[in-house]
């Protein structure tokens, strides 16, 4: 940093507020694209290796191999296939989604004790309607728990996105390495941060308001 | 099926091979409409596997099982599921519903007006002696004697002619148990349902059965009402099963009324104990050990009907040894 420079120059960040505000609106688009698509994936994969228990290593095994993979090398492969774009972005952070949530999914599921289901079969539940209406909202509290972690990582990821022209509040981080600026990379990752927090907040209302009875003793 | 009204079942040779092993070996026996049969036995012996064959969680691998007359095995099993009630230990009541939405589950598989399923659940609340309050509730804020209740009320929610009960009273502590069968009996008259019901407690086949069905290694060794059993078990197993106690047993099946009283000797009765008719035996012999007596008087409210003896009592104790 340059000396004699304050950590935060409120000037700057008034200045800058509005696009300060559009790029928490693109990190949250990001964000839900990200888990919106990944929880699509992850749902079908998941009921995939629960009915088909021979394609449940398989699955769970592919999706932590891209878990391992290093996020900047996956852009730099994808870069020259899909350009500096969203979907590169979403590629990458959509793969990240997908260990945590199936495996979530499927515990989830697997979870929901044999008693139910076998009473839900017994008095005339159709296989869809005990998936629809008792495996998927028992199963709930746990989902959400993936829901939450996945959300955080992405949050964190898609400032690594901004080395492709993605990167919402990561732009700013971006910008203030390159311009040894502290006050815009403070914005960038404090932002992402706080960003991160109240995510997860709102998650945790939307779980108690779906499921009130997991409350209750 | 508007109205509850008991359909006979019946078991034509049916057979569930598991690979090598026979876990149910031509099983037949017939239920009549109304009644309660109660399929007993060690674990192992096939009565589960009997029990979820009639709705067909378990697909036979041969014979026949009608209700009404009609093969259960042909047609849509999901259908036939709904028009028979199903109980089970652990109850099965979906954690994540009110008590009101889980006594309204096979109603609303079969698309009853809300207004009919209210009204319903508000009926069956009442019969199972529940508070309203309790249908906002969720399972987990019931005790163990409550839930079982409602797993009973949800079994016949949509009135069907036939009950299938696998062990329902067997988590709960024995006070309860014993309330819960009274209960369950006192229902099941009313509601004129034929109930299979499977246990291990051969004193709770005693009790409930109208008809015992006595099974080992996948075979029906007996099938009688409970006091034939007692009185004349089939084989050894049975005798065994049925407990050296059988007599007592028995006892407690015979009331007072059913025994051909001796004529009354005022003076000898002087102080004795007075029975009412319809006291068990079992009972009256306890009342009459306990008061030293040799005889007893019984009265139905202020009419003389005879006296009891202790010799009578014993009479009745002797029951046959096997053949």
């Amino acid at each position: 940093m340059t000396p004699g420079e304050p950590l935060i120059r409120w000037d700057w960040i008034a200045s800058h507020a509005g696009e300060i505000g559009l790029r928490i609106g693109e990190h949250l688009e990001l964000t839900v694209i990200a888990v919106v698509v990944g929880l699509v994936i992850a749902f079908g994969l998941a009921l995939v290796a629960l009915r088909l228990p021979a394609f449940s290593a398989p699955i769970t095994g592919t999706a932590g191999i891209l878990y391992t993979i290093p996020s900047l090398a996956l852009f730099a492969f994808l870069v020259p296939h899909t350009g500096l774009s969203v979907l590169t972005a979403e590629i990458g952070l959509v793969s990240y989604t997908l260990l945590i949530l199936i495996r979530n999914i499927i515990s989830g599921i697997r979870g929901v004790p044999s008693d139910v289901r076998d009473a839900a079969l017994g008095m005339g539940y159709t296989p869809r309607q005990i998936l629809w209406r008792i495996e998927l909202p028992l199963a709930l509290a746990v989902i959400f728990a993936g829901i939450r972690v996945a959300t955080i990582t992405t949050i964190g990821l898609v400032t690594v996105t901004a080395l492709i022209g993605q990167g919402g509040l990561g732009y700013f981080i971006l910008l203030g390495i390159q311009l040894f600026f502290s006050t815009p990379l403070l914005v960038g990752a404090l932002g992402s941060i706080a960003f991160a927090v109240v995510a997860d907040g709102a998650l945790v209302l939307v779980q108690r308001a779906l499921t009130p009875w997991t409350r209750l003793r | 099926m508007a109205e509850s009204r008991g359909a006979t079942v019946e078991f034509r040779s049916v057979t569930k091979r598991y690979g090598e092993t026979l876990a149910v070996d031509g099983l037949s026996f017939a239920v009549s409409a109304g009644r309660i049969c109660v399929l007993v036995g060690p674990s192992g012996c096939g009565k589960t596997t009997s029990l979820r064959m009639v709705n067909r969680l378990i697909e036979p691998t041969s014979g026949e099982i009608l209700i009404d007359g009609e093969n259960v095995l042909q047609g849509d099993p999901t259908a036939l599921r709904r028009r028979i009630g199903y109980v089970i230990q652990q109850t099965g009541l979906f954690p994540h519903q009110t008590v009101a939405e889980n006594i309204a589950t096979v109603p609303r598989l079969l698309g009853w007006p809300k207004q009919r399923i209210q009204a319903r659940v508000e009926e069956l609340l009442a019969l199972i002696g529940l508070d309203p309050r309790m249908l906002g509730r969720y399972p987990a804020q019931l005790s163990g004697g409550e839930r079982q209740r409602v797993g009973v009320a949800r079994a016949m929610a949509a009135k069907p002619p036939v009950m299938l009960m696998d062990e329902p009273f067997a988590a709960v502590d024995p006070i309860v148990r014993e309330r819960l069968q009274n209960e369950f009996l006192r229902l099941q008259r009313d509601q004129g349902i034929t109930v299979i019901f499977v246990t291990h407690d051969i004193d709770e086949a005693i009790k409930l059965g109208d008809r015992v069905a006595i099974m080992r290694t996948g075979k029906l060794v007996q099938y009688a009402p409970p006091g034939e059993l007692l009185a004349h078990p089939a084989d050894d197993f049975v005798a065994q099963f049925v407990g050296s106690d059988r007599g007592l047993k028995r006892l407690s099946l015979l009331t007072v009324g059913g025994v051909e009283l001796a004529p009354l000797d005022r003076a000898k009765l002087d102080g004795a104990p007075v029975l009412s008719p319809s006291m068990s035996l079992r009972d009256a012999l306890a009342v009459m050990l306990s008061s030293e007596a040799q005889e007893a008087t019984v009265m139905e409210g202020d009419r003389y009907l005879g006296a009891l003896t202790l010799q009578q009592i014993g009479r009745m104790l002797r029951v046959d040894e096997p053949a």
